[in-house]
């Protein structure tokens, strides 16, 4: 982390996208929501509100930044191939029995359908899974369900159809074993197999 | 070589019996014993003599007492040491233990021979000789005791028992058998990520589905031979024989939803039952006389207990339909006498079971204790089982619905789910 925060100022923009990619393995919690709001009209709704929409687009242009390589410098070095592909296979959350993308899975869903878009020869595979609550089988749809979701809106985002595929593995992959909400929550999540594309990947357009 | 003999002296024995019969409804032999309707006839199992009686004795007596039909009186040990001297039954004594009968089983050099009394009138009730392989051939013989179990629970009862049935569940991505007694855990399916399960009305096949490849998949329990009933992309999930044995039902979906699809057993081409829009529907289940299927659907929003035609038509929402994001009424099951539909609910934050009457919709919790979800009915329509986490991890238990009693049925590492009971078996 602290290799990370003295190489690039970008990354101190306090993401936590830019903060996993900077380890071996993504981040696994997702975004919070910012703490700290300034509320000018004194309207705390509107002001929640605001700072949400604001925090889903620093995300969006974070995830957006991370995409293009976080450098300036270095184009398409082995750095920027590096944090496409950490992108390209950055896991998504989901609430429990849900299969509604969250701001933070379409801010990250976002930064994969530049790559995508940017890469034609790119496939994507996309892989649902579920925690343990409920039947085996229940849990099979719901995961196939998710992963359905996550195809959809990469296809409005740009992403030819015939490049994505689904599948769901249900509850029989957790990432993390435990029966508590923490670990329940870091398995309701969808996985990304990239394929397709050989050598270097070009970035997205800004 | 043993299942067709015992077999045939099965069936020698029943037509032997059959004017016994005549004066009863149900099938086999009825003892009419005296005893208060209201409660469980009072069984003991007496020590018989001879190697290997006192497991046949122990089986027995625990299977009487799984069944919860008879009420199975243990003996204290002076009692036992007086009984297994004794040349005849100690009538007085056991009349004094609560006996309605007392049964006395003596391995014999082909099988096992079988004396009941009758305590109340101190005569000879029933004899019998059951032909079974060796006791070192364990599952076929602890079978063909078990079927001496229900024999005894018919005879004594009027309702034949389900100590012969298996139960087929998940475990470790593997599925497996399981007695009713908890014993002979034996691998049923391994290879592709076998999900669950379900028997065919014969109890000869079990039909299951794989995750990789995703494809549903009929076995044959006896050759072991395998054959592919539908396979493609996407997911198969939760597949059902119909009650003709004919056609396998389940799960089916790819993007778009998962509806339910029907195929011949034997493979060929599939169609679609369920019109979900993109919704899930999994988890079919018939009736016994096949007309109508009960399955879970997402249609409304969250999951809720649904039934139609067996073609598909006539879709009618079975559980009163709850507002809420978190209602979630999931993995039905129809009774055998076609009255009720076992499921699991969302209460508060965790599952429990219920049963819904299909006359008047009455709902009923039949669970509270931890996490209970994923019934199966036994095939007298009395006894569930079902996952439960009341122990810790998720193990199979089985609860009896008259009495709220419950025992638990798996005790292996790694949780155990998708619990399939079986047919009563004839051979296995």
């Amino acid at each position: 982390m602290t290799r990370c925060t003295t190489r690039n100022s970008l990354l101190g923009l306090l993401s936590v996208l830019a903060l996993g990619a900077c380890r071996k393995k993504p981040e696994t919690t997702p975004a919070p929501a910012p703490t700290t709001v300034e509320v000018a009209d004194g309207s705390a709704s509107r002001g929640r509100a605001d700072s949400l929409a604001a925090a889903a687009s620093r995300r969006r242009a974070d995830s957006l930044a991370i995409a293009r390589g976080a450098s300036g410098t270095d184009a398409d070095g082995p750095r920027a191939q590096q944090m496409m592909k950490q992108t390209l296979v950055q896991v998504i959350y989901f609430d429990y029995d849900r299969d509604v993308l969250r701001d933070d899975a379409r801010a990250i869903l976002d930064a994969k359908a530049a790559i995508l878009v940017a890469n034609p020869a790119l496939t994507l595979v996309v892989v649902g899974h579920t925690d343990e609550q409920g039947t085996a089988e229940y849990n099979l749809a719901l995961g196939q369900r998710r992963a359905a979701q996550v195809k959809r809106y990469l296809v409005t985002k740009g992403v030819e159809e015939g490049r994505l595929s689904t599948q769901s593995l249900g509850d029989s992959q957790p990432a993390v074993q435990g029966g508590d909400e923490s670990s329940y929550q870091k398995n309701r999540r969808a996985e990304f197999e990239p394929g397709g594309a050989a050598g270097v990947l070009v970035r997205p357009r800004t | 070589m043993p299942f067709m003999s015992i077999r045939r002296a099965l069936g020698a024995l029943l037509l032997l019996s059959a004017p016994l019969v005549a004066q009863d409804t149900t099938r086999g032999v009825r003892i009419g014993l005296a005893y208060d309707p209201a409660s469980k006839p009072g069984v003991v199992v007496l020590p018989g003599k001879g190697v290997g009686a006192d497991s046949i004795r122990a089986i027995i007596h625990r299977d009487l007492d799984f069944g919860d039909r008879v009420n199975a009186i243990v003996l204290d040990p002076d009692a036992l040491g007086e009984a297994s001297r004794a040349a005849s039954p100690n009538w007085s004594m056991l009349a004094k233990l609560g006996a309605a009968a007392a049964v006395q089983v003596t391995p014999t050099a082909t099988g096992v021979h079988l004396a009941v009394y009758d305590i109340a009138k101190q005569t000879t009730a029933l004899v019998r000789d059951y032909v079974g392989p060796p006791p070192v051939q364990v599952r076929a013989w602890r079978a063909v005791v078990h079927g001496i179990s229900d024999d005894l629970e018919e005879s004594l009862t009027g309702t034949r028992g389900i100590a012969r049935t298996r139960v087929l569940f998940a475990r470790s991505n593997r599925l497996w058998a399981v007695d009713s007694d908890g014993e002979q855990v034996t691998q049923v399916a391994q290879t592709g990520t076998p999900l669950s399960g379900a028997w065919n009305p014969a109890g000869t096949m079990v039909v299951y589905t794989t995750l990789i490849p995703s494809q549903v998949v009929v076995k044959d329990l006896q050759s072991g031979v395998e054959r592919v009933a539908a396979a493609g992309s996407g997911v198969f999930i939760s597949p059902v024989f119909t009650p003709d044995g004919s056609t396998v039902i389940y799960g089916h979906g790819v993007d778009d939803g998962v509806d339910l699809y029907q195929s011949p057993a034997t493979g060929g081409v599939g169609h679609r039952l369920s019109v979900g829009h993109g919704s899930d529907n999994v988890s079919p289940s018939l009736s016994p006389d096949g007309r109508r299927i009960a399955f879970m659907s997402g249609r409304s929003g969250h999951p809720e207990i649904y039934t139609m035609d067996a073609d598909g038509t006539n879709v009618d929402l079975l559980t009163p339909l709850e507002f809420g994001e978190n209602a979630h009424r999931a993995a039905p099951d129809w009774s055998p006498d076609g009255r009720t539909v076992a499921f699991h609910a969302r209460v508060g934050t965790t599952f429990q079971l219920m049963t819904i009457n299909l006359r008047d919709r009455g709902l009923k919790q039949l669970t509270s204790d931890g996490r209970n979800e994923d019934a199966s009915w036994s095939p007298d329509g009395r006894h569930l089982v079902f996952t439960s986490s009341r122990s810790g991890a998720k193990q199979l238990w089985i609860l009896d619905v008259e009495s709220g009693r419950s025992r638990q049925l798996t005790r292996g590492s790694g949780d155990a789910r998708n619990a399939a009971w079986s047919p009563r078996l004839i051979a296995n």
